[in-house]
């Protein structure tokens, strides 16, 4: 496994779990569990059979003729934003709420950005009738009002993280925080490939359901397993750990992640953590990350919330440190660009996230027999008042 | 060494040793080395320095603000070490630096801890850098330049853990009063002193110094009845807030004298 996790919890430098004592004896019994729920068989059944019948998957491999057309090239469409909640995020929601089950756990916390993993976890905790805190940045509340309504509508309670950049790395500090305060009824749900091991490698095992299904789909429509393309974008990195998983150690085929460039790389507004990042630690975990020479975490922006994240997940910073993965970065205004494109070629409105993925045409030539298999990472309902704003429609 | 470090003789002494946080470069970026040299001459006897951290994680309110100031005064690692390159000549106790693990690897680990001998640093408290990471890639580093590093544990360490901890210890265990960020404020209950009590008779090696939630005379008293010392953090922090460097004395006589 060269590109997969080791058994220490690294991938190659990165990884592990920097975190404070206090927050030991959770992990560490997450660590020493994780593994063995996932395989049991009782568990598997009953997460396959909610992915099925809650989640609506498999989630459909569509090929996106028009948009194809334009650019010259074969583009599949990963459909994730017809998920159950609108995104990705449920596949990891639905297998931690299982497991935080299995563990006795009463009590789920979680972090959210643009709204949707906090959405996803209080779906499931409506779904089991358990308790559910969203700690959220005081600034993704205001632009994200729907997502806040929605998990208010689901029975979750919605914290305002009001420190530092008040957005998702804030959020993720004051659920971290909660964990330490409530160490033994507690779940957290982390909603990316980041924090300590094991969450990096247990979430991407949870998304890894999306190029599973990319592998038999492909089959059914080309032949054969492998596209010459995988194109996710990356905050934390989950939606592009799922679409890379099975991949990952299949050199023939390239991986994309796409990353925020909020108003320019080097505007000072960026959250283009492969070129602006440097190693460090990040939420208990070694990576790639946006800080200051003398190690501060800088504030990052994007317009899209969730990937407004000055870190990224160890296994990217893998990726992108070996070369396994090409990152390329997206601006606002590209990003917005694509998503309005997407929707009148294809008739789908995808979230801000995903819309910087379908902005790296103008970046990447691909031949015109190449199979480019995007994920389609979340639905733009959420965004309607940002892309009024920015369109003035 | 050859010479013993401070933060051992201290531990020899025979009474309970009040230990006091501060983060520093707060309230004004200058007033380190005031406090420093207000706390020990009235009576403290060993000192936290904390250096501002942007994500400080195992930190409650309190302490994340005065983080947060002491950075936007200005305060970097570069800075504190300039501010502290006369300290030895006039603090004597025992100084300690705590502080988040990125700053010191940015700073570079090796370069860090040569800095911190080259001031008459004594020991370094990092809550994020874990026990066996340090015990695997630091430990040398760290004993090269003779900084004592401490540990945590909290009421749901394990024996086995609190045993193992202790080993690779040389200096004394930071017993975290209970479950809990910094800056907890309801006092002990049988909880927390039956988890003293039991630490206690687990005769450990390194003697134990008893961490958040101490705030006043009575829960200093109460932890070390079991420990011996105490660590007062939030409550230190409050109080310049509220004073500046001003009146120290007052708050360190209201913990030692009740």
């Amino acid at each position: 496994m060269k590109y997969n996790i080791n058994n220490k919890g690294y991938y190659g430098d990165f990884g592990g779990a920097y975190i404070p004592e206090m927050l030991y004896p959770n992990v560490e019994e997450l660590r020493q569990n994780y593994l063995k729920i996932m395989a049991e068989p009782s568990f598997k059944e009953e997460f396959d059979q909610l992915l099925k019948d809650y989640v609506g998957r498999p989630s459909p491999l569509y090929l996106a003729k028009r948009l194809s057309a334009k650019y010259n090239t074969k583009i599949y469409l990963k459909r994730e934003d017809l998920n159950h909640t609108g995104a990705h995020k449920i596949n990891n929601t639905i297998g931690q709420i299982l497991v935080a089950q299995r563990l006795g756990k009463k009590r789920i916390i979680a972090e959210t950005g643009a709204g949707q993993h906090g959405v996803a976890t209080a779906t499931v905790c409506a779904l089991m009738g358990m308790e559910c805190i969203v700690y959220m940045g005081e600034i993704d509340i205001a632009r994200q009002a729907p997502n806040v309504a929605r998990m208010k509508m689901l029975g979750a309670k919605v914290v305002p993280a009001l420190s530092g950049s008040r957005t998702l790395k804030d959020a993720t500090n004051e659920a971290i925080r909660d964990w330490i305060n409530n160490p033994v009824n507690t779940h957290y749900i982390i909603g990316s490939v980041v924090g300590p091991h094991p969450y990096p490698d247990m979430v991407a095992r949870f998304q890894s359901v999306v190029s599973e299904e990319i592998q038999w789909q492909l089959k059914e429509k080309e032949g054969k397993t492998t596209p010459d393309y995988i194109v996710a974008c990356v905050g934390g990195g989950s939606n592009a750990a799922g679409a890379f998983y099975h991949y990952l150690e299949n050199t023939d085929v390239k991986l994309i992640a796409v990353e925020a460039a909020g108003k320019g790389i080097h505007s000072g507004e960026s959250a283009a953590t492969s070129v602006l990042g440097k190693e460090g630690i990040i939420h208990g975990s070694k990576t790639l990350l946006m800080q200051t020479d003398d190690g501060q975490i800088t504030e990052p922006y994007s317009i899209s919330a969730g990937l407004d994240y000055p870190g990224v997940g160890p296994m990217h910073a893998h990726l992108y440190k070996t070369g396994r993965a090409e990152f390329i970065s997206i601006t606002d205004n590209e990003a917005m660009t694509a998503g309005l494109e997407l929707s009148q070629l294809e008739g789908v409105i995808p979230a801000i996230e995903t819309a910087h993925s379908l902005a790296i045409f103008d970046h990447k030539k691909f031949k015109e027999d190449d199979i480019v298999v995007i994920n389609l990472s979340g639905r733009g309902d959420k965004d309607l008042q940002n892309y009024i704003d920015y369109f003035d429609l | 060494m050859t010479n013993m470090n401070r933060i051992n003789k201290k531990l020899q002494e025979d009474k309970k040793l009040l230990s006091i946080y501060f983060s520093a470069g707060y309230p004004n970026l200058n007033d380190t080395v005031s406090i420093l040299e207000n706390l020990e001459e009235n009576g403290v006897d060993m000192i936290e320095i904390g250096l501002p951290f942007s994500d400080p994680l195992a930190d409650g309110p309190t302490i994340q603000a005065s983080s947060t100031q002491a950075l936007k005064n200005g305060m970097t690692t570069e800075v504190l070490f300039n501010q502290l390159k006369d300290i030895r000549k006039t603090v004597s106790i025992p100084l300690i630096i705590m502080g988040y693990f990125n700053p010191m690897l940015q700073y570079g680990v090796e370069a860090f801890c040569k800095r911190c001998q080259d001031i008459g640093i004594d020991g370094l408290i990092i809550p994020d850098l874990p026990v066996n990471v340090y015990n695997e890639q630091y430990k040398a580093t760290f004993e090269k330049y003779g900084l004592i590093n401490v540990f945590l544990i909290t009421p749901q360490t394990s024996i086995e853990r609190i045993n193992f901890i202790d080993s690779i210890s040389n200096g004394f265990i930071y017993m975290v009063s209970s479950a809990s960020v910094t800056g907890g404020n309801s006092g002990f209950g049988s909880e927390q002193t039956n988890y003293f009590n039991r630490i206690a008779h687990m005769t450990l090696k390194n003697p134990q110094i008893v961490g958040f939630g101490i705030l006043d005379n009575e829960t200093f008293s109460q932890a070390t009845q079991y420990a011996k010392g105490a660590i007062i953090g939030s409550a230190f922090i409050k109080h310049l807030s509220k004073n500046g460097t001003k009146k120290i004395k007052a708050f360190v006589d209201n913990i030692l004298n009740s």
